[in-house]
């Protein structure tokens, strides 16, 4: 069953057209990757499907309820998906503890104790349990992160959406990030990821698309795509980004 | 050269000068500064607003009370409160308002405008991703806001609101031309009544320089501690 269908999305700023004619699907419990040249629109069509890019063209149907509907309640639709940033854009002037709570009771109408249960059990889950009474300008970039995974799960999401989680990391703290993606994959979370990441493409994807210039150029089974793309920007990217 | 001054009619009018004047004074100061923050946050999600009718009316009003002088609105308001509270509530004749009552809403009027530009600033200075943040996890716009944007936009211009404060808390000054008897028109009514202007007009700078001087101070150390990291 297609958790998350993109179907002919266009979308413009102005003249540039950002997104063109993008189709794709992401089954329950399937790890989609998304990669591509810096520009191409990977970012933008992520946000299309949590409704915070709004697009001209096309639909984006999560869980049977189309995003560009205009009656549809984009904060209650919001509230089931969990994203995650390449910032992170954790709260900086709350806790830890507070950025993780907050959603849960303002959005889910949790009573406080049973948020900080669930908070506490998922910062636990992260390994970041002794971290929840700091801001979050107290953690390192690797914990920032996985706090804000965690602040994601806190809302028990039906998918998550991940934009480049560890572009902004120093190297040395990207498996740790990539770990706790790793488990939720093998937990069978429905996932669409941007990342450049290769190592976790090959081990937990189940498709992988390239996308150049707005376009999805490539949308293939991770065996497919590891074992020959198609396309020749698909070869000439993944040759590139896999000599690093 | 001091010789001829009587600097006893300072000490003879401080119960006078500070119960009612200062008191006056700083409560003018405090009520504009709140309310004015208030109003004036409220224009600045008016005028970023992707709404274009309300981001131009909050433009309108935000340019036309900054172009004008302060003395002018002051009397402007004086003159007009009555006709509008006439207008708002149906009355019959224009509502008496009184000179202290015209000069709070005046007060807080026109800092919104200045609050106004000091607040939008703040807000434009925090990322974008961090209302995608909060609009992510399912938030509104009015929970992202008072959650998210206005507590941190708040903190980084709270050094910038309050400088702005010390220029209001020197500005209520200008009531005098409503008869008020603020600090300054406290001091100036005595003053005439003992024939010691010098002495009392000494007294007011020093006054004032005393408070504004060490309320910037404060602010200045504010600053270097609000200035850890985020
Ligand atoms: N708000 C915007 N206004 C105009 N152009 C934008 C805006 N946001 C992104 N773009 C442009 O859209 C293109 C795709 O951006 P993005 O989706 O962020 O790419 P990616 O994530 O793949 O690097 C880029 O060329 C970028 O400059
Ligand atoms: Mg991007």
């Amino acid at each position: 069953m297609a958790m998350i269908e993109i179907r002919h999305v266009s979308k413009w700023y102005g003249e540039f057209q950002v997104l063109s004619d993008c189709s794709t699907e992401v089954n329950q419990g399937d790890v989609v990757v998304v990669c591509g040249p810096s520009g191409s629109g990977k970012s933008t069509l992520i946000k299309c499907v949590n409704g915070l890019e709004p697009f001209q063209q096309g639909e984006v149907i999560v869980d049977n309820i189309s995003v560009g509907d205009p009656k549809t309640r984009l904060p209650a639709l919001r509230a089931r998906i969990g994203m995650v940033f390449q910032n992170f854009e954790l709260f900086p002037h709350m806790t830890v503890l507070d950025n993780l709570n907050l959603a849960q009771i303002k959005v889910l109408g949790r009573d406080l104790a049973a948020a900080q249960e669930r908070s506490r059990a998922l910062l636990k889950r992260v390994g970041l349990e002794a971290q929840a009474p700091k801001h979050p300008g107290q953690l390192s970039g690797g914990q920032q992160q996985r706090v804000a995974i965690a602040r994601a799960l806190a809302m028990d999401p039906i998918a998550m959406l991940f934009d480049e989680p560890t572009s902004a990391l120093d190297p040395e703290m990207i498996n740790e990030v990539l770990e706790v993606m790793v488990a939720l994959a093998n937990e069978g979370m429905t996932m669409m990821v941007v990342t450049h990441e290769m190592g976790f493409a090959r081990q937990v994807a189940d498709r992988v698309i390239f996308m150049d210039e707005g376009r999805i150029v490539e949308d293939a089974t991770r065996d497919e795509f590891f074992g020959s793309p198609r396309s020749e920007r698909a070869q000439q990217f993944l040759s590139k980004i896999l000599r690093h | 050269m001091f010789s001829d001054f009587d600097f006893d009619v300072i000490q003879r009018s401080l119960p006078y000068l500070f119960k009612e004047g200062m008191t006056f004074t700083l409560t003018i100061t405090f009520t504009a500064m709140s309310a004015g923050i208030v109003f004036g946050t409220l224009l600045a999600l008016m005028r970023l607003s992707p709404f274009r009718p309300l981001a131009t009316v909050a433009g309108a009003y935000v340019n036309l009370i900054r172009s004008l002088p302060l003395v002018l609105v002051i009397f402007w308001f004086y003159f007009l409160v009555p006709w509008i509270g006439q207008w708002i509530t149906g009355a019959e004749r224009p509502v008496l308002v009184g000179p202290y009552l015209s000069s709070f809403i005046t007060f807080t009027l026109f800092e919104a405008a200045f609050y106004c530009e000091i607040m939008r600033a703040g807000i434009q200075s925090i990322p974008r991703n961090q209302v995608a943040a909060g609009y992510a996890l399912g938030l509104t716009y009015g929970q992202t806001m008072r959650t998210v944007v206005l507590p941190q936009a708040f903190r980084n211009m709270l050094p910038i609101l309050l400088t702005q404060t010390i220029v209001l808390f020197q500005d209520t000054s200008l009531v005098y031309v409503l008869s008020i008897s603020d600090f300054l028109g406290a001091a100036a009514k005595v003053a005439q009544r003992d024939g010691r202007l010098v002495e009392m007009y000494l007294f007011v700078a020093v006054v004032y320089f005393i408070m504004s001087y060490g309320a910037s101070y404060y602010v200045k150390r504010l600053q270097t501690r609000l200035a850890v990291p985020r």
